[in-house]
Parts: structure tokens; C-alpha cells; sequence
């Protein structure tokens, strides 16, 4: 569970171009569910992301993470929330290895190298030995069809597999919960409509997910647990369950 | 001013580790300044990866001072001919009043930068950074340390003149001008060894104390720092004299030079080694009651003492064995 | 098994394919720092086996060396001072030289004459070192033809040649019996150039000197140690000229480096931007750089040490001789022996990787603390 108490999120404090891109969000995301933003380009969803993915830190307001484990927090605290506000970047990047696999909407997969190495990238800095990881790799490309490609530089995919690629390449860390920024911007319907089955699976083998989308396909999705509305760095509605 | 390439070598690193120190010391003080680890300010940020610049700055600086601490002796010795009446590094380094200054510059340095990592390396295991203070603290005493030698060596290298017999032929019968550190060199070899052993003993069995029981952690930091003093004399006084086989050679440094098998390069860095691990255990101590890092500094400490006492015990087992295994004997 | 042996292996073999993936802007780098360490390896080195040579030249001389000094000049000295000087406690012997230069106007070179110590050769007959030998284009039963000082040719015939092996010694030797000298120089009788002492004990070298200067004040006795030391200095001298350029090339190379690392692609930029973005941490990023560092500093160490061991022992440091040794005709084409030392090499390391090193450092931090999200929005 991911709880967010009056977060808020400025670019260049004190400058001119002073930007405020969330406004005092305070919501929470259920594990094992399916969670979506949704809003209007520049409303602060992929920023918003980016601070629950551990990827920057708020402004002001608190982020806190329930059930998750670190190698830095030890001892009797280890059951209580993890207030990640606050913490250097250096176990934030610990935390986002170990806890989130992260979907682009560019993919943003390195061009060169095979798609088999970009899925086991993100696993290299961990210290895990490179035969086990590659084993999981391989695993995860059978899982999602790209498996022949393995070999192939990415260059040479198309649109889908790529995506699937980049499936793969979040999910190699084993991560709990799963962040996805525009993931059908670059697909069409049917594609978009695939992606939405492997978020199922995803849902299914108990993954949180977390999506930023403002295709129809997504939110309107019956997948969908909770759709959280958002407009100028602010919430403006909640539906679904929760 | 003698032109050597290593002397260029050394200056121009010399040169390099001040600037970079410079530079670190300068974001160091800003960082003492200015650090508040609950802002999400551009500011803080900006600080923060500074940090990952200055840790790698000071992790190179500390291996150039490392190398730069070898070459220098290297370099002295290789000198030596130039000046008459040298017959070693030792007596290069005497040729001006900065010869010996900048090595002890040098080891002192190279204790510090070492004992720097270690502050960073348990400082980076804590989530809220809880040795910020004392880490950058200890960088504004290293980085003078550090120019200062930069400074001493230039005046050292800039001051070597060469005899040259065509410009000075007086030069020539001059007789020896330099005393090889007469001081230490004289201490009686009796009582020298009987303090070397029993200060390792002592350094030892602290160790494991503190090892085993978590006790002790300032002794052992002291006795460490010691042992690191009086084996250092014990060196010059008699160590030296087992592997020379001769009387009245003192001379620290030939114990680098191939024809002892450069067995001096393990003696020296078993010694500096295993005093910048025993005195990490001591810096480390009072920071041991921070909750962020109370699982990670005793198991940090203990495996500082350990190599200590590996390195100590090396260092003593290289020295016995000599003495043993050698014909030779202190008359 | 979670190991920070494994995170390095990872690391390194990541930072091996992103070398190979970026080969063109990577191998001008390569062939710039390989040069840098070819043309500095090769400086050191050769200045280095000169001095030994020369070392290996004055193991050979005399311990000591007696000359007379007239107005400050070497002048001739007299043979009764070689008998007065065997009488000092510790010297064993002492013998006369004959030695002196000779300038050829015909070929334009000068020629050392010199009179071996035991009486090797007939009058009428010389030998020669190889310089002399190509300069004059003459062998072994060949006539050498020299004006003496009174601008008689002296016609000498040429009795051997000296190995090439010996060539910076004898390169430009003529050796000549002690008749055909005095026909050449026409030196007053009972003088010579200077006298060689032996001493037995290498201790009592300083006081037998001093007592030489006492007796003869117009004599200048020069010990072998004091030799060395000046051919030392006169390498490193000419050592130090090159060092002026080393330090503008190590500069400039600096400057290079620098440029090179911080002039990061956009390409570049954008794949370490996702390396952060996927969980790699800072460190994680500069460990990447540092390991590309290693890998091309080490190649090019490697080849460039490589390529002037060659150059210096195998092509006779064909490319700067001249700049080196002075311009001389009778330049010696000899092969020098082989030897490196670590020294040399620690040296070269600090000239060469050092400055990398440290050039690369800050473009390697500016470019693994890209934010983490700005992948996130391209
Ligand atoms: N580093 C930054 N500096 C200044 N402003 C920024 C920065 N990053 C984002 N912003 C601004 O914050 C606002 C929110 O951006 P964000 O990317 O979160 O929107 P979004 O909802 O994801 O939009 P889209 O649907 O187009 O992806 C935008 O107006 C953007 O210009
Ligand atoms: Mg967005």
C-alpha cells in the first residue's frame, strides 16, 4: 500500500519559472490492485509517478511505503510504513530496484544492445550473478512471446514487441508494484487492448499497478480498481472502488 | 631544480590532488553549511550528488597519495647519485630542510584519506546520512594537510640542485653532509624490541578483545595508532639492520629496493593498512549509538579489526621470521 | 547470491559492450592516448638505457682521473706527477693517457684519438670504431689518411674495425699507437693528457684525491663516481628539455581527455538517462564509467608501452635520435639493450593515466547524476 499525505511537487523554487506540478495530492494506492490517473496533458500525472516511484522527492508532504523490505532499515521498524520522503537518493534507488518495474511511454529501451540484455539491465547493478538473472530473463521473454527475439537488437522489433520488451525489462527485479506512464500512447487499439491483457495477468499474479493514461481504453477498462481523475497537479475526482 | 621525468610525474599529480581537493573542500564547506537532508530543495538536492563527487574524488585522491607516496621514495632513491655523499633515498631526502616533511606529509595523509573512506563508506549505509558533519569536517583538516604537501614537495623538488662537478668542483671532497636520522637510529636495539613485541601483544590481544566482546574500541583505535609509531621506529632501529645484515645500516627505505625482494612494500603496507583500519574502529566509535546505522557499525568495526589484526600479525610474522631465519645477529 | 563481486563483473562486462557499441568516437580516443604513451614510454625509456650505457661505459674507466689545469683549462700534465702521486698511501697504480679530438674538414666530423694503455697496435696501424668506419667509407686493410699538426697527411692503415655491439662507445674512436700520437699532436716530451689512478679501497678515493689537490694545487682530480654523476645530470638535462615538451603534451592531452568525456553524445546522455531511470544508482553509473576508464587506459598503456619498447630497442629510437643526442655526422646506429623497470613504468603510469584520470572524473560525475525521472518525459 502506498499512502500519500499533502504531497506537492515545485520546480525551480524562487525562480521566475516557479512551477508547482502537484498541488497537496494526498491519496492511496491498495496492493494488489489496479490504479489509474488519468487527466489532461501537463495536469502532473507523470510527476506524480515519479515521486511515488521513488524516482524524485516531494516538495513537501509525506510518501510512505507499507510492507516493503530494505537492506538499510533493520531491526524492530522494519514492519512499520517506510517514510520515503526524506531519504537521499542513494536507497531510493534501492528501494525503486527492488520494489518497482517501471513502463515507459517511450519505451526508452537502449538502442544497440540485444532486446535480452536490455531485460536484464536493470537486475546488472544488483550483485545477483548474471546466469540467474539471465535465466529470469529468458523466462519472462517466453511469458510474453518475445522469446525468439532475444538476440535481436531492438532495433529491429516492432511497436508490440517492444512493448513486451519492456514488460519484461520491469518485471525482471521481481518488483511488487508496477508503474506504467502512458503505456498505449505508441500502440493501436489492438495492441492497446493486449497490453490491458497483460496488466490482467500482472493483477492476477498479484503485482500493484499503477497506470497514467488518458486513453479510454485504459480507464475505462474494467480492469480498473480505482480511476483517479487529476487537472492542474491537483485531484479532481475518484471513482471505482476503494 | 633537477629535471626528472618523475619529478614532472610527481609534480603534475601533486598539482592534480590539490586542485581536486580543492574542489571537494570547497562543496565540503558547503555542504557543512548548507545540508538539510528533510528539504526536497533544488539546493539539497544539488548537494547531494555532490557528494557522489567528492567521495570519488577523495577515493582517487586517496590512491594517487598511495602511489604518489611509493614513487616519492622511489624517486629520492633514484636521485641519490646526484648528490655527493648520498647513498640512498635517505639521502636525497635530506639534501633540503623538505625532504622529510613532505613524506611524513605524505604517510600522514594517506592515514587520513584513509581513514576518510572509511567515515564515507559507513556514512553511505545510513539512510539519513548521519555522519555528514563529522565526514566533511575531517575533509576541511585533510584538504591544508594535502596543499600543504603539494606546496612542501614543489619547494622540496624546486630547491634539489645537482653537484655537477664542472660547476663546482669544491663540491667534490665534500665529506658526508647527512646523518641518516640519527635520533631513532641510535635508540638501543634491546629495549626498541622488547617495546615493538610488546606493543603488538598488546595491540593484539585488545583487538581480539574488541573483536569478540565489542569492547574497547578507543584502545584499541589508540594502541593501533601507536603500534604504528613504535613499529615505525622499531624499523629505523633494528628491523631494518636484520635484513641488511648489516651493523649500522638504518636505512628504512633499500628495504624497497629489489635486492631485498622489495620486501619492504609488504612491511609498508601492512603497517599502513592495518593502522587506518584500527584507527577506523576508533572514529567509528562514537557514532555506533546512531539508529540508522546500528546494524551496520559493529559489523563494520569488527571486520576493521580483524584486518587490523591480520595485518599487524603479518607485518610481525615477516619481521620474526628475518630474525630468525637470518645468520645475522645484533652484536 | 547478492556479491559486490558479481555488481563489478556485471558492471564491467556492460561497460565492454558500451565501448564496442561507441567504436569510432572510442577508438580516436584510443589512438590519441596510445600515442601519448608511445611518445612518453618512449622519452623514458631511451634516456634511461642511455644512462646505462654510459654507466656500463664509466665501469670501464679509471677509478680516478688526474688532469692539470692551466687559466682554468685542461692543459697537458707532466708524467714526473704520475710518480710523486703512486707514492701516496692507497693508490696501486698510475698510468699516463694519451688521448684527443681530431676535427676531419673533408668528411666534417670529429673523431676521438686515443692510445691504448698496453701497446696493442704497431705504429702505421689503427683501428676504428664503425661511425668512423661508414663516415670515411672504409673497412678493415683500408688506408686512413690524417693531417698531423704540422699538415703532413699521416697515412695509417686500418687493422680492425669494433663491433657494432660497442658502438656508443666506440663509434667515433680512432685508436692509435703511441708513436703515430706524437707525429699527429707533437706534444712536449714527458707530457700527457692525464693520468688514471688506481685505488684499492674505494673509501680512501676522497682522501687520496684531496691529497692530490694538496700536492699538485694546479691538478683536478675527477672521480669516477663524480663522472657519473655528470652524465646523470647531462641526461636528465637533456631529459628536462623533453620534459618541457612531456609536460605540454601531458597538458594538451589533458585538455583532450577532457574534452572527449564531457562531450558526451546525445545518444550517450540518453541511455545513461535510462540506466537511472531502470534502477541504476549514481554509483552505479560512475563505477560504469570508471570501468570504461580502466579498459581504455590499460589498452592503451599496454599497446603504447608495447610500441616503444620496439621503437626504443628494435629501431634505435629512430624517431627523435636527433633531438636527443645532438647533432652529430657520425651519429652510432646501435641497438640499445633492452631493460624496462617498474620504476619506469610507475613513472610513465603518472605521466600518462593519471591525468586521464583526473580529467575524466567530474564529465563522468556530471554525467551519471542525471535526475532518475528525466527519462521519464523525452
Ligand atoms: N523539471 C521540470 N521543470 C519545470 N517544470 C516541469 C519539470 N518537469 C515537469 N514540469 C512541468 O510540470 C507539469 C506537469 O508535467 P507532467 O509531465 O507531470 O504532466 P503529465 O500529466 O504527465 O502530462 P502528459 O500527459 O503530457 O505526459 C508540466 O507543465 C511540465 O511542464
Ligand atoms: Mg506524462
Amino acid at each position: 500500500m502506498i499512502l500519500l499525505t499533502n504531497v506537492t511537487k515545485t520546480y525551480n523554487t524562487g525562480k521566475h519559472n516557479q512551477f508547482t506540478a502537484v498541488d497537496d495530492v494526498s491519496l492511496t494506492v491498495e496492493a494488489g490492485r489496479l490504479t489509474i490517473l488519468k487527466g489532461p496533458s501537463g495536469s502532473g500525472k507523470t510527476t506524480l509517478m515519479a515521486l511515488i516511484g521513488c524516482m524524485a522527492r516531494p516538495s513537501s508532504g509525506r510518501i510512505q511505503l507499507h510492507n516493503i523490505r530494505t537492506s538499510f532499515f533493520t531491526g524492530a521498524d522494519s514492519r512499520a510504513p517506510l517514510d520515503i520522503t526524506s531519504l537521499p537518493e542513494r536507497f531510493l534507488t534501492e528501494i525503486r530496484r527492488t520494489t518497482f518495474g517501471f513502463i515507459f511511454q517511450q519505451f526508452n529501451l537502449v538502442k544497440g544492445i540485444s532486446a535480452l540484455e536490455n531485460v536484464m539491465l536493470p537486475a546488472y547493478p544488483t550483485g545477483e550473478s548474471q546466469g540467474a538473472f539471465r535465466r529470469r530473463a529468458l523466462e519472462l521473454m517466453e511469458l510474453f512471446a518475445v522469446a525468439r527475439h532475444a538476440a535481436s537488437p531492438v532495433e529491429w522489433l516492432s511497436g508490440g514487441e517492444l512493448q513486451r520488451v519492456a514488460i519484461a525489462r520491469a518485471l525482471i527485479n521481481n518488483p511488487a508494484i508496477v508503474i506504467a506512464d502512458e503505456p498505449t500512447a505508441h500502440l493501436d487499439s489492438k495492441l492497446s487492448r493486449e497490453f490491458m491483457e497483460m496488466v490482467g495477468t500482472l493483477k492476477a499474479g498479484g503485482k500493484t499497478v499503477l497506470i497514467a493514461s488518458h486513453d479510454p481504453l485504459v480507464y475505462d477498462s474494467e480492469l480498473a480498481d480505482t480511476v483517479i481523475g487529476m487537472r492542474d497537479g491537483r485531484i479532481t475526482g475518484l471513482s471505482g472502488l476503494s | 631544480m633537477i629535471q626528472h621525468p618523475a619529478i614532472l610525474a610527481l609534480t603534475i599529480a601533486s598539482l592534480m590532488t590539490g586542485l581536486m581537493l580543492i574542489y571537494a573542500g570547497w562543496y565540503g564547506t558547503w555542504i557543512l553549511d548548507k545540508w538539510d537532508l528533510h528539504s526536497g530543495s533544488e539546493l539539497q538536492l544539488n548537494l547531494e550528488r555532490r557528494t557522489y563527487l567528492i567521495s570519488v574524488i577523495l577515493s582517487y585522491a586517496l590512491l594517487f597519495q598511495i602511489a604518489s607516496l611509493f614513487l616519492y621514495i622511489f624517486t629520492a632513491d633514484n636521485l641519490h647519485s646526484q648528490f655527493t655523499g648520498a647513498m640512498c633515498a635517505a639521502g636525497s631526502l635530506g639534501v633540503n630542510s623538505f625532504g622529510y616533511p613532505v613524506l611524513i606529509l605524505k604517510i600522514l595523509n594517506c592515514l587520513l584519506a584513509g581513514v576518510w573512506l572509511i567515515i564515507n563508506h559507513v556514512d553511505t549505509r545510513g539512510y539519513d546520512y548521519p555522519l555528514i558533519k563529522a565526514k566533511y569536517g575531517l575533509l576541511n583538516v585533510l584538504v591544508p594537510l594535502v596543499l600543504l604537501e603539494v606546496v612542501f614537495q614543489f619547494v622540496y623538488f624546486f630547491n634539489l640542485k645537482a653537484d655537477v662537478i664542472t660547476s663546482c668542483c669544491g663540491s667534490l671532497f665534500s665529506t658526508d653532509k647527512h646523518s641518516i636520522a640519527g635520533e631513532i637510529a641510535g635508540l638501543p636495539s634491546g629495549p626498541m624490541q622488547a617495546a615493538f613485541f610488546g606493543i603488538m601483544a598488546a595491540t593484539v590481544v585488545c583487538g581480539m578483545v574488541f573483536f569478540l566482546k565489542k569492547r574497547g574500541g578507543y584502545l584499541f583505535a589508540a594502541l593501533s595508532a601507536l603500534t604504528f609509531l613504535v613499529s615505525s621506529a622499531a624499523l629505523v632501529s633494528f628491523i631494518c639492520l636484520y635484513f641488511y645484515e648489516l651493523p649500522s645500516h638504518h636505512c628504512p627505505f633499500c628495504i624497497l629496493q629489489k635486492e631485498y625482494h622489495y620486501i619492504g612494500y609488504a612491511l609498508y603496507a601492512t603497517l599502513l593498512g592495518g593502522t587506518v583500519s584500527g584507527l577506523g574502529v576508533g572514529v567509528l566509535m562514537p557514532f555506533s549509538t546512531c539508529s540508522s546505522l546500528s546494524g551496520v557499525i559493529p559489523n563494520i568495526q569488527r571486520r576493521l579489526a580483524a584486518t587490523t589484526l591480520i595485518m599487524y600479525l603479518l607485518f610481525t610474522l615477516i619481521v620474526v621470521w628475518r630474525m630468525l631465519s637470518t645468520s645475522f645477529t645484533l652484536g | 547470491m547478492s556479491t559486490p563481486l558479481n555488481r563489478h563483473s556485471n558492471i564491467l562486462d556492460f561497460a565492454l559492450s558500451s565501448l564496442l557499441r561507441r567504436k569510432s568516437k572510442n577508438f580516436s580516443l584510443l589512438v590519441v592516448y596510445t600515442l601519448i604513451v608511445f611518445v612518453i614510454a618512449s622519452l623514458i625509456f631511451f634516456v634511461q638505457a642511455l644512462k646505462r650505457e654510459a654507466a656500463q661505459i664509466l665501469k670501464e674507466a679509471p677509478d680516478m682521473v688526474v688532469q692539470r689545469m692551466v687559466a682554468g683549462r685542461h692543459d697537458l700534465i707532466p708524467v714526473a706527477y704520475g710518480e710523486q702521486i703512486s707514492a701516496i698511501r692507497g693508490v696501486t697504480a698510475v698510468s699516463p693517457r694519451l688521448w684527443g679530438y681530431y676535427y676531419d674538414q673533408v668528411f666534417g666530423a670529429n673523431y676521438t684519438l686515443l692510445v691504448p694503455e698496453k701497446n696493442l697496435l704497431e705504429p702505421g696501424s689503427i683501428m676504428i670504431g664503425p661511425g668512423v668506419a661508414r663516415n670515411q667509407r672504409i673497412q678493415a686493410g683500408d688506408m686512413l689518411a690524417l693531417k698531423t699538426s704540422r699538415n703532413i697527411p699521416l697515412l695509417l692503415t686500418v687493422q680492425d674495425l669494433y663491433p657494432s655491439s660497442s658502438e656508443l662507445i666506440s663509434s667515433d674512436l680512432i685508436v692509435l699507437s703511441a708513436e703515430d700520437f706524437q707525429t699527429m699532436f707533437n706534444l712536449p716530451a714527458g707530457q700527457v693528457t692525464d693520468l688514471a689512478v688506481t685505488v684499492a679501497n674505494p673509501r680512501e678515493q676522497v682522501t687520496v684525491a684531496a691529497k692530490i689537490a694538496e700536492l699538485f694545487p694546479d691538478t683536478r682530480p675527477i672521480l669516477k663516481s663524480e663522472m657519473l654523476r655528470t652524465y646523470d645530470s647531462l641526461f636528465e638535462w637533456r631529459g628536462g628539455m623533453i620534459v618541457v615538451v612531456l609536460a605540454v603534451a601531458v597538458l594538451s592531452f589533458i585538455i583532450f581527455a577532457w574534452d572527449k568525456a564531457t562531450g558526451l553524445s546525445a545518444e550517450e546522455r540518453k541511455e545513461i538517462g535510462i540506466l537511472k531511470s531502470i534502477g541504476w544508482e549514481t554509483s552505479d553509473v560512475l563505477l560504469l564509467k570508471f570501468w570504461e576508464g580502466i579498459v581504455v587506459s590499460l589498452t592503451a598503456f599496454l599497446v603504447g608501452v608495447v610500441l616503444a619498447y620496439g621503437h626504443v630497442f628494435f629501431f634505435s629510437a629512430a624517431l627523435f635520435e636527433h633531438a636527443l643526442k645532438g647533432w652529430s655526422v657520425i651519429y652510432p646506429q646501435f641497438k640499445l639493450t633492452p631493460v624496462i623497470d617498474v620504476y619506469q613504468l610507475t613513472v610513465l603510469f603518472f605521466l600518462t593515466v593519471l591525468p586521464y584520470t583526473a580529467a575524466t572524473i567530474i564529465p563522468a560525475w556530471l554525467s551519471a547524476t542525471v535526475p532518475p525521472d528525466a527519462a521519464m518525459r523525452s
